[in-house]
């Protein structure tokens, strides 16, 4: 049925089993129905084009995107969400086994997947593991690596969804705390929590890499627009138009003033009714272009005669990293064998599912701002310096966040929702489009690295020298933490008594790269680890061997001269990927004799990586309480991206009170309420906030252990009814007798831990970190060697983690973070103004992983909480130079050049012989 | 302006008439808007009469244009269909072949259309609908560019005719980079027709290699009589002289003409073995 006066068209169906009807845009997609006009915001939208699957819903029983169907054709039918799909038999199987399974991380592609499986499970009852993969082939999920998801299906499937019985302590695989949001599609983030009626926000941005610009007639365009309540441009920024996250380093303006640095960059902003903004065509902004020579790689940007894209910044040099130890190139002037190589990788997108989004509003004068974020306080302090005001009249509420893995570190729709709300005083939301957050968000650094590392006739590595050129794009971002931790970490986990690193962040008119999971590290490892295999060759060494020989141990410095006397565990990651090592080398052998054009081979690679930042302060702090009916309360500030710091931490923090964790109410990081636990960044929260959780816990057990005299070693019960028991008895605590402060606590704590390093000194040598954590991957790889295709088809991840906290939660960030290295190794490459969206970018999917067994060492930490390292960045470091060893090992191709597309791998086969 | 799903093909004419613009399966309709506002005056053409499912057609068969790929892909069809409907289940995810149609793909006109590839070993007409009445044209013919068809101001692609293949396989191979999901890098289709161990004819076409995807004619004469068990060295450089691919984000030129030289020798091999 249409109105013919206004088009829009009345379109009635069910939706869950409820009779509806909503007015709509001709072509309006049913996704933004259906989320917008009938308040079904468990439909995710990822991309808008197909690509994620997020919102997957059931028309008439068949799994659709909700993003690509236009409302009007589900006239009559039947429309099924998460929502209404969990209460069925299916859904209910799903959602139990997700949970047990931990197949949801974030949760943000959860509905896609749940959805999609109802109609599988429908269709073919108990799907086999390979069914549930081509059946949910179109739903991307960026966290999990995908095997939890299958896992989860198939156990639905067969009916097997039994929880087992675990006591939650420290060393179990508790069920995530916060997981029944996540199956059954009350989870709210960024774009989900905005008032009814809010109004909608549109930032312009630069269509050119590098352009002047000016803004046309503002007046006269709002004069056709009536509609538009408001324009934001640079002109609107009270306090600083530059932040960044690093002090010193803040080159980054929230509109560009007159001359546009990258493609996206914001200029200016509108806002005005949703539905008046979604017909709204960004290129009827009034602005005129003038387009300049970009500057996209490092080589143009350092090449006499570039244009200085920062003041200041001669070749367009940042800033720098350097660390010296020995004499680096003596050794390898001395060496038996050398090796070297010049490598390259390209910018790499974050790709979590969920694009940035929330909104704002003015609430007693105070702008709140409600958003996706792995950094709340940072966030503030950002909103404060650009809209000069104190902190204390900026509230961050993060909401929940669909994936970070380092971008989420940088503020993105913050400062334009509390500037627009600021102006209007009325709620302001906006999601970024896949394509702008593609564009216009952090990457990883692409890194030109030379690297030359030296050996002696017994295995003993003899010099390494390393020099790293990191495009960090347009703005600073976090580049000189890459430029500084790549120098630290480029040496591996080895003992390598000469030598020299430096890196470099180089400007250029790239999007700006920050920070993605390992800063650099990955990158660094490519080249150490494939050239460590070459080395190994050269000598007649096993490659494993090669790796033991050099690996540190107890006592013996890293490059910067620290000296560790317990902890180091990389031997132990090493030796226990020993057997497999040698069983799947035979296999592939015997596997190659029979083989022409398929080859197997099987790699192997190390990393390391330091928990926290570097060698600076980096506090974490936990405040806790217990209220007057008995509940504990956790306000728990470490942003849980879907890693599972909601359940570590209080996994910690229950352990060190001497509760259950599922008795524990856990507050989020509302930084009107919750102290800064710190950004969830650099593999820290499990160490430096768990530490704070710990003390915190201990400090509340001793305050109600004081109260009523009670031992040590007594038991509480907490609760209504709150007592100790102890060897004398049963001790009532009285609760309600005593005091509650504001917040309702009658007893509370506040425990701050900060890791304890040092600062460097000109050549790096220092304490750097309080922790490493260590790991060691084992891939074994089949080449297409006609086609030039490569596919890992088993895969072995043994990480010292120092303390298992919650063993599920380390097999999932491992199993995330190795399909992120699979990524990095054979199919991720962002080109700027090229692969904007997720068809173009290209991330693995169901078909693309391994199996991957996760094989956890313990070797504790002395610092970390009950012995705990951070593992969020170990799982990707050693995974793609073993995927390229493994190449290697099948065809004798040497890849220097990530990712190994099917066209580079062709070619380098080509050279290295092959048909 | 407005939301035109009509049941009749007069209907739809009117509103293409008016300037609607037309969607099927959506499934490259939205993505092409990128992040722009999508048109007020839309023709549905997924409920037309005769615009969506496979029928028998005297000898031959007839597809709606407004067929899903997930319909190809479950029905009961002879193993001349079996590289479309290996195309069938490599387009996008099962969300996309849920809704995306063959009609649509061709119209898209995409050089890298899963369908046109099986399709064009299948040698069909595509039948068009327009204010002067309906017309058919050889699907090699309908499709004359990237982006570009033969399809006239006011017409609608219907349906596609296939004549009788006959007891002929087909096989299509799809190379992209990663599993599922992914836009090819390139594609081969082959339809054979073996007889007493030997090739009696065969057709073979490559897509992603060329503006629009096309047969290998010179191959195709030269499979004539092969054994089946010699096949493997059947397939010569100048056999793949008409293809003209380009570099892009997914492949170089020169490993486009490399890959597809082995996939085309896999993808007859994979037809003759079904045949």
């Amino acid at each position: 049925m249409m109105d013919d006066q206004t088009a829009i068209t009345r379109t009635g169906f069910k939706l869950n089993g409820q009779a509806v009807s909503v007015d709509a845009d001709p072509g309006e997609r049913l996704s933004h129905s259906l989320r917008e006009r009938l308040g079904a915001r468990d439909v995710k939208v990822g991309c808008n084009a197909g690509d994620c699957g997020a919102c997957t819903v059931l028309v008439d029983g068949a799994a659709v995107c909700a993003c690509l169907m236009p409302t009007a054709r589900a006239d009559g039918a039947q429309v099924d969400t998460l929502t209404g799909l969990v209460r069925s038999d299916e859904g209910a199987r799903l959602a139990l086994a997700f949970q047990a399974h931990q197949a949801a991380q974030c949760g943000i592609c959860t509905p896609g997947m749940m959805v999609s499986a109802v109609a599988l499970l429908r269709d073919v009852g108990a799907p086999t593991a390979q069914q549930v993969r081509d059946a949910l082939g179109g739903v991307l999920c960026r966290c999990t690596g995908y095997a939890k998801i299958v896992d989860a299906i198939v156990a639905a499937g067969a009916g097997n969804v039994a929880q087992a019985e675990v006591s939650g302590a420290v060393g179990t695989a508790l069920t995530r705390l916060d997981g029944a949001p996540k199956v059954d599609g009350r989870e709210a983030f960024g774009d989900d929590v905005a008032p009814d009626g809010a109004l909608a926000l549109r930032v312009i941005r630069s269509p050119h890499f590098h352009a002047r610009f000016t803004l046309g007639d503002i007046d006269g365009f709002r004069a056709a627009h009536p509609w538009v309540a408001l324009v934001l441009t640079a002109d609107d920024v009270p306090g600083s138009n530059a932040f960044g996250v690093i002090p010193g380093f803040e080159d980054q303006p929230v509109f560009a003033e007159g001359y546009a640095r990258f493609r996206g960059e914001p200029i200016a902003a509108i806002v005005g009714s949703a539905d008046q903004l979604a017909r709204f065509d960004a290129s009827d902004f009034p602005v005129t272009w003038e387009d300049l020579p970009p500057i996209l790689d490092v080589a143009e940007a350092m090449a006499d005669g570039a244009p200085e894209l920062h003041k200041g910044h001669a070749q367009n040099v940042m800033t720098g990293g350097f660390v010296r130890h020995g004499q680096a190139d003596d050794a390898l002037a001395r060496a038996d064998v050398v090796a070297e190589g010049d490598f390259t990788t390209g910018f790499v997108e974050h790709a979590y599912i969920e694009p940035e989004a929330g909104f704002a509003e003015v609430v007693d004068g105070r702008v709140h701002v409600h958003a996706c974020t792995q950094a709340p306080v940072m966030d503030q302090q950002m909103l404060a310096k650009a809209l000069a005001l104190p902190l204390e009249s900026i509230r961050i509420v993060p909401t929940a966040t669909g994936g970070g893995f380092g971008s989420k570190l940088d503020v993105s729709v913050q400062p334009f929702l509390a500037l627009a709300a600021l102006k209007l005083g009325q709620p302001v939301r906006m999601a970024y489009s896949r394509i702008e957050s593609m564009q216009s968000t952090t990457k990883r650094h692409p890194a030109q690295i030379s690297l030359k590392i030296g050996a002696c006739k017994d295995g003993t590595l003899s010099g390494m020298h390393f020099e790293g050129l990191f495009n960090t794009g347009a703005y600073a971002s976090w580049g000189p933490t890459v430029a500084n931790r790549v120098p630290i970490h480029a040496s591996g986990p080895y003992r390598v008594a000469d030598y020299l690193a430096q890196a470099r962040g180089i400007y250029t008119n790239g999007p700006p790269a920050g920070a993605f999971r390992g800063f650099g590290v990955p990158q660094s490892a490519i080249a150490q680890e494939v050239l460590f295999d070459e080395l190994a060759d050269q000598l007649g060494i096993d490659a494993l061997d090669f790796r033991l020989k050099n690996a540190l141990v107890n006592g013996v410095p890293t490059v910067c001269g620290q000296v560790f006397d317990q902890g180091v565990g990389i031997k132990p990651c090493f030796e226990a990927l020993r057997p497999a090592w040698a069983e799947w080398g035979a296999a592939c052998a015997a596997f190659n004799a029979e083989n022409d054009t398929l080859k197997r081979g099987v790699g192997i690679a190390g990393g390391w990586y330091g928990c926290g930042n570097t060698s600076l302060p980096n506090p974490s702090t936990i405040k806790a309480g217990l209220r007057a009916d008995g509940t504990v309360v956790l306000h728990q500030g470490a942003a849980d991206i879907g890693q599972g710091s909601n359940t570590v931490i209080t996994q910690i923090f229950a352990q060190a009170l001497g509760v259950d964790p599922r008795d524990v109410l856990i507050k989020g990081g509302d930084t009107d309420v919750t102290p800064d636990a710190g950004k969830t960044s650099a593999s820290r929260q499990t160490f430096v906030t768990g530490n704070a959780a710990r003390l915190s816990g201990t400090a509340l057990r001793r305050q109600v252990l004081a109260l009523v005299n009670a031992p040590e070693d007594a038991v509480l019960r907490l609760g209504p009814d709150a007592h100790v028991q102890d060897g004398s008895g049963a001790h009532d605590l009285r609760l309600d007798q005593l005091p509650a402060d504001s917040e309702g606590f009658v007893m509370r704590v506040a425990e701050t831990y900060d890791p304890p390093t040092e600062p460097l000194d000109e050549n790096g040598q220092g304490v750097p970190y309080a922790q490493f954590g260590y790991a060691a991957h084992l891939a074994l790889v089949e080449v297409d060697t006609r086609l030039g295709t490569a596919r890992v088809l088993r895969f072995k991840a043994a990480h010292d983690v120092g303390r298992a906290i919650n063993p599920l939660l380390i097999e999932g960030q491992v199993e995330g973070g190795v399909a992120q290295g699979l990524g990095l190794a054979l199919m991720e490459e962002y080109i700027p103004g090229r692969t904007e969206n997720l068809h173009d970018y290209l991330i693995p999917t169901f078909g693309d992983m391994p199996e991957i067994e996760t094989l956890v060492i313990e070797e504790e930490d002395a610092h970390g909480p009950f012995g705990a390292k951070g593992l969020g960045e170990h799982a990707l470091i050693p995974t793609a130079p073993a995927i390229l060893n493994a190449i290697a090992r099948a065809t004798g191709a040497r890849l220097r050049q990530v990712p190994v597309t099917p066209a580079r791998l062709r070619a380098a086969l080509k050279e290295a012989g092959h048909a | 302006m407005g939301f035109h799903r009509p049941d009749r093909i007069e209907d739809a004419l009117a509103a293409l008439a008016s300037g609607a613009s037309v969607i099927a399966g959506g499934t490259d309709w939205y993505p092409s808007r990128g992040d722009g506002p999508v048109p007020m005056n839309v023709l549905d053409v997924t409920r037309l009469q005769g615009f969506r499912g496979i029928t028998r057609d005297g000898a031959g068969w007839r597809i709606g244009a407004a067929t899903t790929w997930t319909d190809i892909a479950r029905a009961d069809l002879p193993p001349a269909f079996d590289g479309l409907k290996r195309a069938a289940r490599e387009v996008g995810g099962l969300q996309i072949q849920n809704a995306g149609t063959l009609g649509g793909n061709l119209c898209n006109a995409s050089p890298a259309a899963d369908g046109m590839p099986p399709l064009l070993t299948l040698d069909p007409k595509v039948e068009l609908i327009g204010p002067h009445g309906a017309r058919e044209v050889p699907l090699a013919d309908f499709v004359t560019g990237p982006r570009q068809a033969d399809l006239r101001e006011g017409e609608l692609l219907a349906a596609l005719h296939i004549p009788d293949p006959g007891p002929s396989a087909g096989g299509f191979i799809k190379l992209g980079a990663r599993k599922y999901l992914v836009i090819s890098i390139a594609m081969v289709a082959a339809l054979v027709h073996v007889e007493g161990g030997r090739v009696a004819w065969a057709r073979v076409a490559v897509g992603a290699c060329s503006p629009v995807a096309r047969r290998l004619s010179a191959l195709e004469a030269d499979l004539q009589g092969v054994a089946v068990n010699a096949l493997a060295g059947a397939v010569r450089p100048d056999h793949l002289k008409d293809l003209s691919p380009i570099g892009d984000v997914r492949g170089s030129a020169g490993y486009r003409l490399d890959a597809v030289a082995e996939l085309v020798g896999r993808a007859i091999a994979q037809a003759a073995r079904g045949a």
